[in-house]
C-alpha cells in the first residue's frame, strides 16, 4: 500500500514504481449543494422541509474523516405524529389514483434517481464512508432499478392484486449500510400498492435521503405520500407506537426487530422484518478456487463487511482448506483500504466510531478465545474510521465470533468433511438470511441449496440483488420479503367481503348444567379421546382430563387437558415427521383427498357430533363437514399447484423463487366453527408441506378428537399433525414461546393474539393473528392463495450459468 | 489494533515470493535489453491438473468486470503506465499486403515510438523508450533483424502455419527453424485447437514440447487461439499444458479468430501462470493480443496483470501486448497529458 503515503509524482519513479497513485471523485457538486442548505436540513413532511418543532439538531459525520458534514433534525413524537397525519390525510388520494398515474410518479422518480446519479452515489459515500465504486455501481444503480421495477407494480397493480387494498400508512426505519439503495426497497413497492409513507432513516446516514425528499418534492409527487423524519432511535420508536401507522417495515439488528415485535403485538399492525445474518459461505473441493476468492472479496469486504447478508462464515472442505486459505491471504495483501472517494479502493470507512469499537473488541475476543488472527502486512489509513480485512481461522463453531454477526470485515472459517456436514454448519445458527454455494458439479449445488435454511442461496456467486427477486430471511433473520411479486404482498391485504368486525369471544366452555344419568337400557359405551402425537393417541401428561358440555350445558364428554410439556413433545413429533416437506406435492395431495373420503364415509357421524357441540342443527352440521370436505379438495388440489418462479434477472442466471414450508407451525383453532375451523387453517400448511401441532377449539374439541381415527385411516405419516386439547391461549402462548417452532396461527381472542405476537419474539417466529371471525363457510374468504401464501416463505435460488 | 490480531509470520504468509509485488526494488530497464530471466522449462504432463482444472464462466466474468472498475491510474501516475505499456509492446504487422517497405516503417517506430518532445516534457527522455519486440510473419524476419540492428529490440516471428496451425507438424517445425536461422529470437507458434477440443491433451504436450526444441535459444510463446477453445475450462487447461510443455509466455490469440484478447480469458490464462508457478516455480509470460486498441484497454491490462500476478510481470521479459494500432491511442494520450489538449493522431508519427 506505498499509494497510500504520499507518493512521488515523477514519470520517470513512476515508471518504475508502477503504483496506483490517488484518483478522487471530486465532491464538490455535492459540497455546495449542502452548503445551498446552510448544510442543515429539516424533516421532510407534507411535501416541504420543515424545521423539527423542539428545535433540535445533530451532526451527521464523515466516516473517511470524521468530520462535520451537516446537521440534521432530532425527529421528535411530535415529528413524526405531524408526518404520520400527513401521510393519513394523503392516502385516500393516492389509492385512488390509478395504477397508472402512480406508475408515472414512481417513473418520474427512478428518472430523477438516474438524473442526478453522481450527486447521489459522491453524497452516499461521503455519509456512510463506503466506497465510490459500489455507490456509483451498485447502490444508486439498484435504487433507479426498484423505483422502475415498482413503476411497473403500480401501473399493473389494479390486475395483479385484484382483491387487494393498499394497508394505508406505513411506518419504514432503515439502517445506514445503505442508506438510499434501503429506502428505494422499502418505499417502491410501498407506494406503487397506493400506501403513503413516513420514513425513519438512520441517524448515521440520513443525507441521501434528504437528497431523495428534494426529489420527491420536484417530481411533484402529492404532498403527504412520502414523509421523512430523520432522528434517533427515539425518533423510530415514536414512529412504532404511533397508533397511526398501519404497518411498519424495519431493516436493521434482530435486537431491535425484538422490540419492535414486542411493542407492536396486539396493535394490528402488520410487521415486515429483514435482520441480522451470519450467512455461511460454502466451499466445495470441485469449486474454481480463484473465483472463490473473489467471492469471498466480495461477501464479506463487500462494504466493509457492514452487509445482513454478508458471507461472514467460510465453510470449506477440508481437502482444500489449506490452499484457499493461502490464496485468501494472497489476495487480501493486494486489497486496498483508503478514502471512500479514491476510485481505486477496495474499502472505504467504517460508519462510525461505535461500529469500529465493536468490531476491535469481537476481533480481540476471538483472538482471546484461541482462534488465529490473519491480517495484511500494510496498515490502514489512520485518519477517519478504519478497518483491515481480517480473516480467522482454526475457529471452533462455539466461539464467539463464529456466532455473533460481526458487522464487520472479519471472515471466520471452519472447514468440513461432507455435505452433510456443511449443511449442518451451515444451518447451525439462529440466523437465516443467505448462503453461498461453490461447486462446479450442479447436482451438488442443488443438492445443498433447499437444505439451507435461509431465505437468499446464491449459487457460485454471492450478493446479487435485484428488483425483481425477493430478498429475506428464516428464522431470526425476520419475516417478509423484498422485491419481487413476493415483495409487494408485504404492502396489499384482502378485501374482505363480507366485512366482519365483531371479535372473538372469549373461547371459555359452556357452564355445566347438572348431570342427569339416562336409566334404559346398557350404559354408552365410554369414549376418552386423548391426545394425537405423532400419529398415536397419547395421555395428557397432567393426567388430568377437561369436561367439555353442550351449549346448553349438558356433559358431551372430556378430553385430555394438555400443558406444555404435551405441547414439547409434539412439537417434538412434528420435527420428526419434517421428510413430509420433501414429499412430491400429489403425494401430500393424495394424502388430503383420502381424508376428504374418510371423513365423508363419516359424514352422518360428524355432522351429528357438530351439531350436538354448538348447538346447531344437524343440516347445518351436515354443512359444515361438508365445507370440511370440499376445503380438504382445495388444499389437495393446490398441493401441486402452489409453485414458486423463476425471476426474471438482469444477470445471466436463473433465478428460482422456491416455495418450501414453513417448519412446525402451531395453530390455534377459532372457537367455531370447530371442524371446518380445524381443517381451514391446518389443510394449507400440511398441503404446503408443513408440519402441524394443532390446538383445537376449546369450547367444541370433540369433534376434532373424533377427527384422530379418520387421519389414522388415511396414510398420514405420523406426525405431520399433532393436536394437542386444552386451554386454547394456555397453549397457544407455550406454542408461541417455542423456539423450535417457526410460525404460529392464532385465531382467539385480541388478549391471546396479543399474548402470542408478544411470545413470538424468542425466535422472532412469524405470526398470524385474527381476532375477528371469518365466515369460514364462504370459500371467498375461508380459504385460497392468503392461506398458501402464508405457509410458504420464498427462497430464491440465483444460477448464474455458463461454460 | 492490538498487536495480538496482527501476528508477527504475517509477511510470510505469501506462498511464493514472487507474489510480492509490493516488497521489490524499483525496475529500471534499458528496453529491449531485458531478458526472460528464467526460461521455463516445463514440466512433466500432469493430467491430474488438467483434469482438476475448472473456471467458472460467470464468476470469471464479474471479477473481469469489476476490476476495471476497482482501480484507476490518473494524471502522472496514468502517464507512467502508458510509457510502461509501449515498452511491453510486441509492434506488429501481420498483413497479406506486408512488404519490406512497411516492416521498415514499423521497426522505426519501434525505435522511437514517442515523439521526442513528449518524452522530454515528461521528463523520460533518458529511458531510451522502445517498444518490446516487432512481431511479423517469417518473410520479414530478416528485414526487421537488420533494421533494427544495435536497438536491441527482438524481432518476433509468428510461426507453425500460423494462423490456423494445420500444416503438416514437420513442415511446421522447419518453419520454427527457419525463422530461428534468421534471427528471430522470439517465436509466436500456434497450438492444433483440435488437441484442446477433443481433449487430447498427450496431443498438444508433445506439439508444444517440439516446437520449444526447435525453437533452441528463441523464446517460445504459445498462441492458444481462445476464440476457437469454446470454454473458459479449455483455455485454462490448455494453458497448463502449454506451460508443461515448456511455452516461456502464453498468448491469447492470433488476432484472426472471431473473438480476440478479452479480459475474462486474460484473467484465467494468469491465474494459470500464478497456479503453474505455485506447483512447479518456474515463471511464465502473459501477451494478450488481438482488439487491444486504446490507451484504456491497455490500463486495464496492466491493471489485471498486476492485481492477479504482482508488479513483476509489469515487465517486457513477462509481459506483451500484441498490437498494431494502439501505439497512436497511447501517444495522444500522452500528449493530452503533457498539453492538457486533447490530440489528433495525424500529430504522431505513422508506423
Amino acid at each position: 500500500m506505498t499509494s497510500i503515503t504520499k507518493p512521488s509524482n515523477s514519470v520517470r519513479e513512476l515508471f518504475d514504481a508502477m503504483s496506483y497513485g490517488p484518483a478522487p471523485e471530486s465532491d464538490a457538486p455535492v459540497r455546495a449543494w449542502l452548503a445551498s442548505h446552510g448544510r442543515r436540513f429539516g424533516h421532510f413532511i407534507d411535501g416541504v422541509f420543515v424545521d423539527p418543532r423542539d428545535g433540535v439538531h445533530f451532526d451527521v459525520l464523515d466516516p473517511g474523516s470524521g468530520a462535520v458534514l451537516a446537521q440534521v433534525a432530532q425527529g421528535s413524537a411530535t415529528d413524526v405524529d405531524l408526518a404520520v397525519q400527513a401521510a393519513r390525510a394523503a392516502q385516500p388520494a393516492w389509492k385512488a389514483l390509478s395504477g397508472h398515474t402512480r406508475a408515472r410518479h414512481l417513473y418520474a422518480l427512478a428518472r430523477a434517481v438516474q438524473r442526478h446519479a453522481r450527486a447521489l452515489a459522491v453524497l452516499e459515500s461521503l455519509d456512510n464512508g463506503k466506497p465510490i465504486r459500489e455507490t456509483r455501481d451498485l447502490d444508486i444503480p439498484l435504487v433507479a432499478r426498484h423505483l422502475y421495477h415498482h413503476a411497473g407494480w403500480a401501473q399493473l397493480f389494479d390486475s395483479e392484486f385484484a382483491g387487494y387494498a393498499p394497508i394505508g400508512v406505513v411506518g419504514q426505519i432503515i439502517p445506514w449500510n445503505f442508506p438510499l439503495l434501503m429506502l428505494a426497497w422499502k418505499v417502491a413497492p410501498a407506494l406503487a400498492a397506493g400506501n403513503t409513507v413516513v420514513l425513519k432513516p438512520a441517524e448515521y446516514t440520513p443525507l441521501t435521503a434528504l437528497m431523495f425528499a428534494e426529489l420527491v418534492r420536484d417530481a411533484g409527487l402529492p404532498a403527504g405520500v412520502f414523509n421523512l423524519v430523520t432522528g434517533d432511535g427515539a425518533t423510530g420508536a415514536a414512529l412504532v407506537d404511533h397508533p397511526g401507522v398501519d404497518k411498519i417495515a424495519f431493516t436493521g439488528s434482530t435486537e431491535v426487530g425484538r422490540r419492535i415485535r414486542t411493542v407492536t403485538a396486539g396493535t394490528g399492525k402488520s410487521l415486515s422484518l429483514e435482520l441480522g445474518g451470519k450467512s455461511p459461505f460454502l466451499v466445495f473441493a470441485d469449486a474454481d478456487l480463484d473465483s472463490v476468492v473473489e467471492g469471498v472479496v466480495d461477501a464479506i469486504w463487500f462494504n466493509q463487511g457492514q452487509v445482513c447478508c454478508a458471507g461472514s462464515r467460510l465453510l470449506v472442505q477440508e481437502g482444500i482448506a489449506d490452499a484457499l486459505t493461502e490464496k485468501l491471504k494472497a489476495r487480501m495483501e493486494r486489497l486496498r483500504v483508503g478514502s471512500p472517494l479514491d476510485k481505486s479502493i477496495d474499502m472505504g470507512a467504517i460508519v462510525a466510531p461505535v461500529q469500529l469499537t465493536r468490531i476491535r473488541e469481537l476481533v480481540a475476543q476471538g483472538v482471546a478465545e484461541g482462534a488465529s488472527c490473519w491480517q495484511p502486512t500494510w496498515a490502514e489509513p489512520a485518519d477517519g474510521w478504519f478497518y483491515p480485512p481480517t480473516l480467522f481461522t482454526n475457529v471452533a463453531p462455539a466461539a464467539t465470533i463464529a456466532q455473533v454477526e460481526i458487522f464487520g470485515p472479519v471472515l471466520v472459517t471452519h472447514s468440513f468433511r461432507t455435505p452433510d456436514e456443511a449443511v449442518q454448519l451451515a444451518n447451525n445458527t439462529p440466523y437465516g438470511l443467505a448462503a453461498s454455494v461453490w461447486s462446479d458439479d450442479i447436482n451438488l449445488a442443488l443438492d445443498i441449496a433447499p437444505r439451507l435454511r435461509c431465505g437468499v442461496v446464491w449459487v457460485n456467486s454471492t450478493n446479487l440483488f435485484d428488483a425483481s427477486a425477493g430478498f429475506g430471511g428464516y428464522r431470526e433473520s425476520g419475516f417478509g420479503r423484498e422485491g419481487g411479486r413476493e415483495g409487494m404482498w408485504e404492502y396489499v391485504k384482502a378485501v374482505r367481503v363480507p366485512v366482519t368486525t365483531t371479535p372473538y369471544e372469549s373461547d371459555a366452555a359452556p357452564v355445566a348444567a347438572p348431570v342427569t344419568h339416562r336409566s334404559a337400557g346398557l350404559p354408552s359405551l365410554d369414549r376418552t379421546p386423548k391426545l394425537y402425537i405423532g400419529g398415536q393417541q397419547a395421555r395428557p401428561d397432567s393426567g388430568y382430563s377437561r369436561p367439555v358440555h353442550a351449549q346448553d350445558g349438558r356433559l358431551l364428554g372430556d378430553v385430555g387437558d394438555g400443558n406444555r410439556k404435551d405441547i414439547r413433545n409434539a412439537v417434538e413429533a412434528a420435527h420428526a415427521a419434517s421428510a413430509w416437506a420433501r414429499k412430491p406435492g400429489h403425494a401430500r395431495a393424495q394424502i388430503l383427498y383420502y381424508i376428504a373420503e374418510n371423513l365423508s364415509a363419516r359424514a352422518d357421524e360428524f355432522a351429528a357430533r357438530l351439531a350436538s357441540s354448538s348447538g346447531a342443527s344437524a343440516i347445518e352440521g351436515m354443512r359444515e363437514v361438508e365445507s370440511s370436505i370440499s376445503r380438504l379438495f382445495t388444499y389437495a388440489a393446490w398441493a401441486d399447484k402452489h409453485d414458486g418462479a423463476v425471476h426474471d434477472v438482469p444477470v445471466r442466471a436463473v433465478s428460482l423463487a422456491m416455495h418450501e414450508p414453513i417448519g412446525v407451525v402451531g395453530v390455534v383453532c377459532p372457537p367455531a366453527p370447530s371442524l371446518l375451523g380445524f381443517i381451514s387453517l391446518v389443510a394449507p400448511l400440511v398441503a404446503a408441506g408443513n408440519t402441524v401441532v394443532a390446538v383445537p377449539s376449546e369450547s367444541a374439541p370433540l369433534p376434532i378428537t373424533d377427527f384422530y381415527s379418520v387421519l389414522d385411516t388415511s396414510d398420514l405419516p405420523g406426525g405431520v399433525i399433532n393436536i394437542v386439547t386444552g386451554q386454547a391461549d394456555r397453549l397457544a402462548r407455550v406454542l408461541a414461546e417455542h423456539d423450535n417452532v417457526d410460525a404460529v396461527w392464532y385465531c382467539g381472542s385480541h388478549h391471546g393474539a396479543t399474548a402470542v405476537e408478544r411470545a413470538s419474539t424468542g425466535n422472532l417466529k412469524q405470526t398470524w393473528t385474527e381476532w375477528t371471525p371469518r365466515e369460514w363457510g364462504d370459500p371467498r374468504i375461508g380459504e385460497g392463495r392468503e392461506f398458501l401464501r402464508r405457509a410458504i416463505q420464498v427462497k430464491n435460488i440465483w444460477i448464474p450459468y455458463g461454460a | 489494533m492490538t498487536s495480538a490480531s496482527r501476528p508477527a509470520s504475517a509477511p510470510n504468509a505469501r506462498p511464493v515470493a514472487l507474489h510480492t509485488g509490493a516488497a521489490e526494488a524499483p525496475l529500471t530497464r534499458i528496453p529491449g535489453f531485458d531478458e526472460h530471466p528464467v526460461r521455463n522449462p516445463g514440466t512433466e504432463l500432469d493430467l491430474d491438473v488438467v483434469a482438476a482444472t475448472h473456471v467458472n464462466r460467470s464468476a470469471v466474468e464479474r471479477r473481469a468486470a469489476t476490476l476495471p472498475a476497482r482501480r484507476t491510474v490518473k494524471k502522472e501516475w496514468q502517464a507512467a503506465w502508458l510509457l510502461r505499456a509501449i515498452t511491453c509492446m510486441d509492434l506488429t504487422t501481420l498483413s497479406g499486403d506486408d512488404t519490406a517497405g512497411n516492416v521498415h516503417r514499423l521497426c522505426a517506430k519501434a525505435r522511437r515510438p514517442v515523439r521526442d518532445d513528449l518524452l522530454d516534457a515528461l521528463g523520460v527522455a533518458d529511458l531510451g523508450l522502445t517498444v518490446g519486440a516487432v512481431c511479423v510473419y517469417h518473410a520479414y524476419v530478416e528485414t526487421a533483424v537488420r533494421a533494427l540492428a544495435g536497438s536491441g529490440i527482438p524481432v518476433a516471428a509468428v510461426s507453425t502455419g500460423f494462423p490456423a496451425g494445420l500444416s503438416p507438424l514437420p513442415q511446421r517445425i522447419a518453419e520454427i527453424q527457419a525463422s530461428v536461422d534468421a534471427g528471430a529470437r522470439e517465436i509466436d507458434v500456434v497450438i492444433t485447437r483440435a488437441h484442446v477440443l477433443r481433449g487430447e491433451w498427450n496431443a498438444l504436450y508433445d506439439e508444444v514440447r517440439a516446437f520449444r526444441e526447435a525453437c533452441g535459444a528463441a523464446h517460445l510463446k504459445t498462441i492458444l487461439g481462445v476464440g476457437e477453445l469454446a470454454t473458459l475450462t479449455n483455455v485454462a487447461r490448455a494453458s497448463q499444458v502449454a506451460m508443461m510443455a515448456g511455452s516461456d509466455f502464453i498468448k491469447t490469440s492470433t488476432g484472426k479468430e472471431p473473438s480476440n484478447a478479452t479480459l475474462p480469458v486474460g484473467l484465467v490464462m494468469v491465474r494459470q501462470i500464478r497456479d503453474y508457478l505455485e506447483r512447479s516455480g518456474h515463471v511464465v509470460g502473459f501477451k494478450p493480443a488481438g482488439g487491444i486498441r486504446t490507451a484504456k484497454q491497455s490500463l486495464d491490462w496492466l491493471i489485471l496483470v498486476k492485481e492477479e500476478l504482482g508488479d513483476r510481470w509489469l515487465r517486457p521479459d513477462l509481459f506483451r501486448f500484441g498490437a498494431s494500432g494502439l501505439l497512436t491511442d497511447i501517444e495522444r494520450q500522452l500528449e493530452h497529458f503533457v498539453t492538457g489538449r486533447y490530440s489528433a493522431a495525424h500529430r504522431h508519427p505513422m508506423v
